[in-house]
């Protein structure tokens, strides 16, 4: 992936998407939400997001919450020896001043027992629960299949 | 002729003398290029989601690009087959000689959730096979690969699968060519393909 050379692309191609609403609480600000197309709702979702941390004091992101699925958790994919997992994350990090990402590969939220399948353009209200700046409602847009990520001007993937 | 014990010993001696010398002529002969490895072929025979074999066999002639995974995974399978899926849009006419497979390692699941929805809905010419327990062991050892069944209470049906992220790329005669790790981006997978087609 070249970031740069992607996001003048998608500059000038895409068109503010909701993905690219950012939302605040605290000292937090919440960044291109988005989920991918499932295949029927058998199978489960999956939940990304990019937090901000301009506060002085650390955070953390200790739950998800959405009517979208019965039984959202929070993962990491962990690559260890060439082997790759998905444990379950009690929390994720986010550091004062810094941002972090639930990304392809790395955190992600996973949306067990699905309600309805998602589908591409569609979008849920998901609940953010942090440590210490509290709950926070964001929307999440759902991307295609295939999607890598939000098309946002100021995508800082 | 009768040897007396010396000279048995002394005959010795000089039999492993000339061994030797025979050793170090072999080790220490410059040798052009390393000898060459036998080529590592991996092979399988697994059912497609119809239930017909397929085995490494039937692709001689294509290159494949093989993915172990699970269809109730929801990161990296997805984000890999997305990209399997833009290579093979990339690759325009020459998408014919390649041939990507999608290995289940979660057969039994795979198949009652439904193999090829889910490797069509990435790309038509992704190709699922799901075999038995004992073939997709196999199929793993052949690629010389890891997964296993992971036990998490907190995951769908109280397990998840834990396996080796990589695209493997094996060549026209079935020699295995080099892997693609987790993350590599489509365009370069793409690039190197061109490069052998």
């Amino acid at each position: 992936m070249k970031p740069t050379i992607l996001s003048a692309f998608f500059a000038l191609t895409a068109f503010p998407a909701l993905a690219c609403e950012s939302f605040t609480v605290g000292d937090l600000t919440i960044d291109h939400a988005w989920s991918r197309a499932t295949i029927g709702a058998d199978r489960p979702g999956v939940f990304y997001v990019e937090i901000t941390n301009a506060g002085a004091s650390d955070d953390a992101l200790i739950g998800i919450a959405t009517p979208a699925a019965g039984m959202p958790m929070l993962h990491e994919t962990t690559v260890t020896d060439g082997v790759a997992s998905m444990p379950h994350a009690m929390s994720v990090p986010v550091p004062a001043g810094q941002t972090v990402q639930l990304a392809p590969g790395g955190y992600h939220g996973m949306l067990m027992g699905l309600t309805v399948a998602l589908k591409e353009g569609d979008s849920f209200p998901a609940t953010l629960t942090f440590q210490n700046a509290g709950d926070v409602t964001i929307n999440v847009e759902v991307l295609s299949l295939r999607a890598e990520g939000p098309d946002c001007a100021h995508a800082g993937q | 002729m009768r040897l007396t014990g010396l000279q048995k010993i002394l005959w010795a001696a000089a039999g492993l003398a000339l061994l030797g010398y025979g050793a170090l002529l072999l080790v220490a002969e410059p040798t052009p290029a390393p000898l060459a490895e036998a080529p590592f072929r991996p092979n399988f025979t697994l059912p497609d989601a119809d239930g017909r074999l397929r085995s490494s066999a039937d692709f001689a002639g294509k290159h494949t690009l093989v993915f172990f995974g699970f269809t109730n995974c929801p990161d990296v399978c997805p984000t890999t087959l997305a990209e399997v899926a833009q290579v093979m849009d990339d690759l325009g006419d020459q998408a014919g000689q390649v041939q990507p497979l999608f290995i289940s390692v979660d057969p039994e699941r795979d198949r009652r959730l439904g193999l090829s929805e889910f490797t069509t809905a990435f790309h038509p010419s992704i190709l699922g096979l799901a075999g038995d327990a004992a073939q997709t062991r196999a199929a793993a050892d052949s690629f010389r690969i890891h997964f296993a069944r992971e036990d998490d209470a907190a995951a769908p049906d109280g397990y998840s699968m834990s396996h080796s992220p990589a695209l493997y790329l094996i060549g026209p005669e079935g020699d295995w060519l080099r892997q693609f790790t987790y993350g590599t981006p489509a365009a370069e997978i793409l690039a190197d393909l061109q490069s052998r087609l």
